[in-house]
């Protein structure tokens, strides 16, 4: 039994390490990268304030995704936030003691479940009913979806149908902490659940999910409407003048 | 109706979502540029030998230079908001028209070369390797794009298909295949200073004619100056503006207005173009050489100010780039914005009650405005967001008495393009800018039906001579575009100008 349970210490070593170390990698390649040109997508706002602003739009309510198409708008924003809460609910296994504000918002993750899991649902749905999503759809898009509903349902299964020692996997991760390999249950749910958990961390900084980062370094969102008033340069286009 | 060699698409009442016919453009693609006119741009004339690692490597080049690029390629999630928001898979209902469509064209090249995912499951992400039949998918497709970032309104991290078009042409040139119109068209800017070759000679005679004009019309001297050393302000307008109708009224437009205003200005025969198709062909280094002209003119000419002449993507490059291009434009005078638009200009005049606009002049109009897209969404006039949709319409309320906006969804940021924009403003792409101009004529088509309009306004060159190409297959009449300043001309009543109802119009402008 303790083999198993060091198959995943090892797993969840690894993959904390593949998603941050690849994360972090990603991140410094974007902002490193220079924007030689103005390119907001315009109107856009003329101030700092305003460009934060119009990121906060649209990281917490989509609003271009609003603007675009109400359908899958509705569907993804159910599956983010109910991805949100179900975080939030989970940082009890991983703090101790847990905070005030994690407690109370512990009924609400399941709510966030279910919300995932049926906001997942129609996103799938979309990619078999309407024809030009199906045709950009790859075979990754699928298993992504896959993937995250599956984690959803048995997330879900564990909480509503075979209950697994929530404790004993509370410790088990307290221990990875300090390089403890202590004794996970042995459920076959709770296994498939952290298996999933883990691979979607390894895949994270290799596949489409590296839009959470995007975002925020996108040029036609995140840049300020200024450009008679300051001249913007890269580095490489200075070079230019030189000669 | 003018005669057609494909299906022009039937104008409906209500905008319809197509269902996907995959494959029905991939014929369309335009001339490829002679070896001559590679040269004259930096690139080599036919394709190279090693093509498929050159067009790896300059991918490389590119991706390790504009974070656009590299950004949107690894972000899409497919999520399908822009699948419906391209007038070109409107129009065709070709789904590599669709913006992640067009995209993917690239994206599956990158993520076979630059993405461990597509390096070791190619299959499983959809990489593919650069063959000959992908570039051939990205000459056709990546001439079916005009750049105009409606996607990018739509998409949740703003992923701007022109800066993946722009990529693509800017890797295809560096390997040999080149579009013929653009190519050239920016050889003749270097070699004679505008789009369409006219030398100098040949501006000054136009503009000379253009003053007679406009004295018989209004018996006021109009100066039409080109080359005028110590002008206060520089005139950079497209050069379709010097001869093509309706963008010589616009042309005249501005002349009055200058008149009014009392500043001294001048045309430069060494910037005779406002237009700057480097961006088209996402080259940096042209867009440079073209913009840099302008400096040289502005210095040359010791000029204060310079000011823009209607056009859309010129006013991209000139609004947003201009300053990273050309400038610091530290030696004009810093109370005016550099470059500012003519509209700007001419939005002032009239805010401080300085033109005498006489409205009725122009009610044998009824109008509706077109915002283009490269002023909607890659730029801005006047101080606050937005004033690039408010100034234009402005000036068309207080030249006209009669204008109805189109759709609302059709305008603003949501405005469709004209089919004609990027670079696809040749007669061998007829078929896709037909195609394409169809949502904003079916928006056109509503309002003309519901509103009575007869006209509608415009201030971008390629808008306006696309326009004029395209309305007619639609049982148009090709001259229901016009230029704004053309309003302008119109109801303009010149300091000292005899008009028929001298009172009545000076009684208006009180
Ligand atoms: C800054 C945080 C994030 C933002 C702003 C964001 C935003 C979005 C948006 C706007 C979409 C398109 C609509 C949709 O299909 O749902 C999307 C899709 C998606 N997101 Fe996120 N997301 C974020 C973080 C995450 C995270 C942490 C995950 C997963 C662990 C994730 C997984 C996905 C998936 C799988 C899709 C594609 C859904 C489909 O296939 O239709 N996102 N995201
Ligand atoms: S930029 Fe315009 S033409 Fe190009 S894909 Fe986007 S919507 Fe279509
Ligand atoms: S809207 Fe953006 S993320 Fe969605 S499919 Fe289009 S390009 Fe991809």
């Amino acid at each position: 039994m303790s083999f198993l349970s060091d198959v995943y210490a090892g797993l969840f070593y690894f993959a904390a390490f593949v998603l941050v170390a690849g994360l972090a990698n990603k991140v410094i390649q974007y902002a490193r990268t220079p924007a030689p040109l103005k390119i907001p997508t315009t109107p856009a706002p003329t101030t700092k304030t305003g460009v934060a602003l119009r990121m906060t739009r649209e990281v917490v309510f989509f609003e271009s995704l609003f603007r675009g198409s109400k359908w899958t708008w509705i569907f993804g924003w159910m599956f983010h936030f109910g991805l949100f809460l179900v975080t939030l609910r989970h940082l009890r296994y991983f703090l101790d003691p847990v905070p005030l504000p994690i407690e109370m918002i512990q009924p609400f993750g399941i709510y966030g479940g279910i919300a995932m899991v049926i906001g997942l649902a129609g996103l799938w749905a979309r990619r078999f009913l309407v024809d030009r999503v199906r045709y950009i759809t790859a075979l990754s898009d699928h298993l992504i979806l896959a993937l995250l509903i599956t984690i959803g349902l048995s997330g879900l299964m564990m909480r509503f149908v075979v209950h697994t020692d929530i404790m004993r996997v509370k410790e088990f991760f307290q221990g990875l902490y300090v390089g403890q390999v202590h004794l996970l249950p042995a459920d076959p749910l709770l296994l498939l659940h952290l298996l999933l958990v883990a691979l979607l961390m390894i895949i994270f900084p290799y596949s489409k999910l590296l839009h959470a980062p995007g975002l925020f370094f996108s040029p036609s969102r995140n840049q300020v409407d200024n450009p008679r008033e300051q001249r913007h340069i890269a580095p490489w286009a200075e070079r230019l003048e030189q000669d | 109706m003018a005669k057609a060699d494909f299906q022009v698409p039937v104008l409906k009442q209500y905008p319809e979502i197509p269902e996907i016919e995959p494959g029905v453009m991939a014929h369309s693609s335009p001339f490829k540029s002679k070896p001559q006119f590679q040269a004259e741009l930096g690139f080599p004339g036919e394709l190279v030998d090693d093509w498929q690692s050159k067009a790896i490597d300059k991918m490389g080049d590119l991706l390790g230079r504009y974070r656009s690029l590299r950004v949107y390629l690894d972000s899409c999630v497919k999520c399908g908001s822009c699948t419906d928001k391209c007038h070109y898979y409107l129009g065709t209902h070709d789904p590599k028209n669709m913006p992640v469509g067009r995209q993917d064209l690239l994206r599956k090249v990158y993520r076979r070369h630059f993405t461990l995912a597509g390096r070791l499951f190619p299959k499983l992400v959809g990489a593919e390797d650069l063959t000959e039949e992908v570039l051939g998918d990205w000459y056709s497709y990546f001439h079916q794009c005009s750049q105009c970032r409606r996607c990018s309104v739509f998409c949740p991290y703003g992923i701007d298909t022109a800066e993946i078009s722009m990529a693509a042409r800017e890797i295809m040139d560096h390997i040999g295949v080149g579009q013929k119109y653009c190519n050239e068209i920016i050889g003749k800017v270097y070699k004679i200073g505008n789009n369409l070759g006219l030398p100098g000679p040949a501006l000054a005679d136009t503009l000379e004619g253009l003053e007679e004009d406009v004295l018989d019309e209004t018996g006021v001297e109009v100066k039409y100056p080109l080359d005028q050393e110590g002008a206060e302000i520089l005139l950079v307008t497209p050069s379709a503006d010097f001869f093509a109708e309706p963008h010589v009224d616009g042309l005249i437009g501005y002349g009055k207005v200058f008149h009014e205003s009392g500043v001294s200005w001048t045309l430069s025969s060494h910037a005779s173009e406002a237009a700057n198709f480097g961006m088209f062909i996402g080259s940096y280094e042209n867009m440079r050489r073209v913009a840099l002209r302008i400096r040289e003119a502005a210095i040359k000419l010791k000029v204060k100010r310079i000011v823009f002449g209607e056009c859309g993507h010129a006013w991209r490059v000139a609004y947003s780039f201009l300053n990273t291009l050309a400038g610091p434009w530290d030696f004009l005078d810093p109370r005016y914005p550099v470059p500012q638009h003519i509209c700007e200009f001419t939005y002032g005049l009239i805010q401080e009650g300085k033109l005498n606009l006489d409205k009725s002049l122009n009610d044998e109009m009824v109008l509706t405005y077109h915002d283009s897209c490269n002023v909607a969404r890659a730029s801005r006039m006047g101080d606050r967001p937005g004033g690039q949709f408010d100034i234009p319409r402005a000036i068309i309320r207080a030249t006209c008495n009669n204008f109805y906006d189109m759709d609302e969804e059709t305008i603003r940021d949501r405005t469709f393009c004209c089919g004609g924009g990027g670079g696809l403003l040749t007669d061998d792409l007829m078929e896709i800018r037909v195609k394409g101009a169809q949502p904003r004529v079916e928006a056109l088509n509503n309002v003309m039906q519901e509103k009575g309009v007869t006209h509608m306004a415009a201030i971008c060159a390629i808008c306006k001579s696309q326009f004029t190409k395209v309305l007619p297959y639609y049982g148009m009449d090709l001259d229901q575009i016009v230029s704004v300043h053309q309003l302008v001309s119109n109801a303009l009543v010149l300091t000292g100008q005899e008009t028929d109802d001298e009172d009545e119009a000076a009684d208006e402008a009180a």
